[in-house]
């Protein structure tokens, strides 16, 4: 494989995202992991961006680090007990618990990268890097005009039931 | 670059998840790493998607986006609701159902 922009470019986002997903992970204070995470959802974006989705790309970014992350993050401010002390995760981790979490991690990646490795179908799949039409367009096609109506329907009521019951569980207890 | 490559990545990020969600026991870091799970599985959509030169995986990708989203503000509801009866959110200290 020749080193060319292209794959220095990639390996900078993958490098930027695994890392980062692995600060989120190690990290004691949950603000610090809770910007890594930042990081590693722009990596996420800027791969999208390298596959050619468009829309997934500015979607990402808008929902992940415009909305769920500022969730996230004003979760961090209600949960923690004082706010003029760093918030540090309570408890050590302990051992057997390191241990076994640690085994089941590996098995499953062995597992991943067996099944990766091992399916013929991917093999004639390679992007031979031809460009794209934007998707956008097509992605709107697909949803309001064709075969996904019926769960973007379904979603947009999920959505909303889930509006009303955020809302529920978190209001001021009212005793009757 | 080919497909197996983001694969591997979507594979390492999803490992990453699993490994903090078995071993930390803060309820917000085990909901980043759901987080960091969901963006995996959808990063192997959107390659594959790319790969096969159609938007149908974008479109479930939008999918799973939305439920995150609705996944989010129903889970940080009920961490803020655990903590403000508990005042913990170290899921080890959060065991009434444990007998």
């Amino acid at each position: 494989m020749e080193f060319t922009l292209k794959t220095f470019i990639f390996y900078g986002f993958a490098l930027m995202t695994v890392a980062s997903a692995l600060i989120v992970v190690t990290v004691r204070n949950i603000v610090h992991a809770a910007f890594s995470l930042m990081v590693t959802l722009f990596g996420v974006a800027g791969l999208y961006v390298f596959l050619q989705a468009d829309f997934l790309a500015a979607t990402q970014v808008i929902v992940y680090v415009g909305g769920i992350l500022v969730l996230i993050l004003f979760g961090v401010m209600m949960t923690s007990e004082r706010f003029d002390m760093p918030i540090q995760v309570k408890g050590h981790i302990e051992r057997g618990q390191l241990f076994l979490g640690g085994v089941i991690a590996l098995a499953l990646l062995m597992l991943l990268l067996t099944v990766i490795a091992n399916t013929p179908a991917w093999k004639n799949l390679t992007d031979d890097g031809t460009e794209l039409p934007p998707t956008t367009a097509r992605i709107g096609e697909l949803i309001l005009n064709g075969q996904f109506l019926l769960p973007f329907e379904v979603v947009s009521v999920l959505l909303l039931v889930a509006l009303i019951g955020a809302a529920l569980i978190s209001r001021k207890e009212v005793r009757d | 670059m080919s497909l197996e490559y983001y694969l591997v990545l979507s594979a390492l990020l999803f490992t990453t998840g699993v490994i903090g969600v078995l071993i930390r026991r803060n309820a917000i870091i085990i909901f980043m790493c759901i987080e960091l799970m969901l963006n995996a599985a959808n990063l192997a959509f959107v390659a594959i998607s790319r790969s096969l030169g159609e938007a149908t995986g974008q479109v479930f990708v939008f999918f799973v986006m939305t439920v995150a989203a609705a996944e989010v503000a129903i889970g940080l509801a009920i961490i803020v609701s655990v903590f403000k009866h508990r005042q913990t959110i170290n899921v080890d200290e959060v065991n009434s159902l444990k007998g």
